[in-house]
């Protein structure tokens, strides 16, 4: 009873955002067919700054992520409730297109995929899907220097993208999804298939990248959120239904969560009572 | 064996016992079974290229390079030559190649990339495979009672008004090239399906999500990311598939019409290697012109073996980084 109270409050909330809010993701309920896979998620992501999603596996973090940009409607049996609103419009809206959703919210995924084809061509990739006509050549450098990785590759353009080492690869994809320039960077755990030298590069680069974007990510690592997170939002389970709900405990700027959490939950996470 | 006593003997305190002398010998004697039979296989196949060439060499100083330039095949004069069924057997596949690869590809995308249930998708991929299980003789027999007159009244409405086109430049009175590479085209059609199927399910779900993730629409997901992904073992399984319809014979001696002529028509009667072989080799004489069919399977063979050994040098040079799959 109590979620549907807070379903009424939150259709109440007004529908432009605060100045500094880029996206802001309310998702009452996600469904996978009829399992509840999360519930009562209010994530704002504020402009030009990385927010860090944590929590233990299964709070549904990860799901909440890939709503944003409809990664999930692939998914069998997927629903959301809620809505995503993100300039002007929810995301969710019936006329809205998710291609054209995911072209504008980029995405970098756990494990490194860059498509079986060169460098240059995994890089322009996007910008041919999106009929791009300027100097494409320009373009590509750019998207591979603003992802660290041009001085390592520019001599070997032409080479495939698998043939990279994994963190170079996962900088591959980075350069792949920011070199259409979206407002809104994705990123799934990008760094949990690195070692720890490639982590600490991505790492770098998502600091200078949330000049020209914003950023969202996941992480397992609560380490690499302090590192890099300006806000933090925290994620827990909830078994008391019988099943295996993930929700939103808490959220805000990281220092004052992993200093002064607001909720017992909290405390006990980041103080490794349970992970 | 002195390690394996020495190991024997820790055995009081653990459940871990080396292996017995009976283990030791199956081992052996089935790594070494499995290398016999290996190599067996290779011996086969240059035992059957010495062979056949043995038998086409005593007419070679007769019959000379020129027996593949010329066009006659006359037992009586003895005068042979094999060049319209070269032309025909490459011609025949290669356009079996184009409609069996068009159809085979298009079928392995439908079937591969989530367009059906699962259970509609595990029925469809066998009944195609059953296609492979149909006697190249019921295709031929299919060909002349079925497919010949169905074909016809279009054939030669083509050749009406579309004569001045060399591919309609004769009409189909009966057997020709087009039955022929129509069923061949259905004969080649399961193996192309069959390997690029797995071709694309050897695509890791990862590179899909990539895709979509990238704001691709199905459409552009499968053309701009997973067909040339897949295009490596789409290759392969093109090759394999004109490999297959290069030796084809026997819907092909029925269908193909079997005229030593040179030609572009689709309608026209033609010859194939394979299609001769089978044709001639009963009334062949004992002397030259066993020779001379000895020669063109060697022929055959050797372009056969070509086809396979390109695909197969292409196919490792089209996939980089395929290994890291």
């Amino acid at each position: 009873m109590e979620a549907l109270k807070e379903v009424d409050a939150n259709e109440a909330y007004e529908n432009d955002l605060p100045a500094d809010v880029a996206l802001d993701c309310r998702a009452h309920q996600i469904f996978y067919s009829d399992f509840l896979a999360v519930r009562d998620s209010h994530v704002p992501i504020k402009r030009n700054q990385i927010t860090g999603f944590i929590g233990p596996s299964g709070c549904g973090k990860s799901t909440v992520l890939k709503s944003i940009n409809r990664m999930n409607d692939l998914i069998r049996g997927f629903r959301f409730v809620g809505d995503v609103h993100f300039h002007g419009i929810n995301i969710y809206d019936k006329n809205i297109d998710p291609v054209s959703v995911r072209r504008n919210i980029g995405m970098v995924f756990q494990q490194p995929n860059p498509f079986s084809m060169s460098i240059f061509d995994n890089v322009a990739f996007g910008l041919r899907l999106n009929r791009y006509k300027g100097n494409m050549h320009e373009k590509v450098e750019k998207a591979l220097r603003s992802a660290a990785l041009w001085k390592e590759v520019k001599d070997k353009l032409k080479n495939n993208g698998l043939s990279l080492s994994g963190g170079q690869q996962q900088r591959l994809c980075i350069a792949r999804a920011i070199a259409t320039e979206p407002r809104v960077l994705l990123m799934d755990e990008p760094c949990s298939a690195l070692d720890p030298i490639a982590t600490r590069q991505i790492e770098e680069l998502m600091v200078e990248l949330k000049k020209q974007f914003t950023v969202a990510i996941v992480t397992h690592n609560m380490q690499q959120a302090v590192r890099v997170a300006d806000q933090t939002a925290f994620f827990a389970v909830d078994i008391s239904k019988g099943g295996r709900t993930g929700y939103l405990v808490e959220m805000g700027p990281t220092k004052e969560v992993f200093e002064n959490p607001q909720e017992e939950l909290t405390k006990e996470y980041l103080h490794g009572e349970f992970s | 064996m002195a390690d394996n006593e020495f190991l024997g003997n820790v055995g009081g305190r653990t459940l871990s016992k080396p292996p017995t002398p009976g283990d030791i010998f199956f081992d052996k004697s089935f790594r070494f079974l499995t290398r016999a039979f290996t190599w067996a296989t290779i011996f086969l196949l240059a035992f059957i290229v010495y062979k056949i060439g043995g038998k086409a060499l005593p007419a070679f100083p007769d019959l000379g390079i020129k027996f593949l330039f010329t066009s006659v095949w006359n037992s009586s004069e003895n005068v042979y030559g094999i060049l319209p069924q070269i032309w025909g057997t490459i011609y025949s596949s290669f356009l079996a190649l184009i409609l069996g690869g068009f159809f085979g590809i298009t079928i392995a995308i439908f079937i591969t990339q989530d367009f059906l249930p699962y259970k509609v998708e595990f029925a469809l991929k066998n009944i195609i495979e059953l296609l492979a299980a149909i006697p190249s003789v019921v295709y031929g027999l299919w060909g002349i009672y079925v497919l010949v007159p169905l074909i016809r009244p279009l054939a030669n409405f083509l050749h009406e008004y579309l004569g001045w086109i060399p591919f309609f430049s004769t009409r189909l009175s009966g057997l020709g090239l087009l039955p022929a590479v129509l069923v061949l085209s259905i004969m080649i059609l399961p193996t192309v399906a069959a390997i690029s199927q797995d071709a694309f399910k050897a695509i890791p779900h990862k590179t899909k999500e990539a895709a979509f993730g990238m704001g691709t629409t199905r459409w552009e997901a499968i053309l701009r990311v997973m067909l040339p992904t897949a295009s490596g073992g789409i290759f392969g399984a093109l090759v394999l598939g004109f490999g297959r319809a290069l030796g084809e014979t026997m819907a092909l001696a029925m269908l193909v019409g079997s005229m030593s002529t040179l030609t572009l028509s689709f309608f026209a009667p033609a010859d194939t290697i394979a299609a001769l072989l089978a044709n001639t080799f009963p009334e062949a004489n004992v002397g030259l012109e066993t020779g001379a069919l000895m020669y063109a399977a060697c022929v055959l063979l050797l372009i056969t073996l070509i086809v396979n050994i390109a695909g197969a040098v292409i196919v490792t040079k089209a996939t980089p980084g395929g290994d890291r799959r």
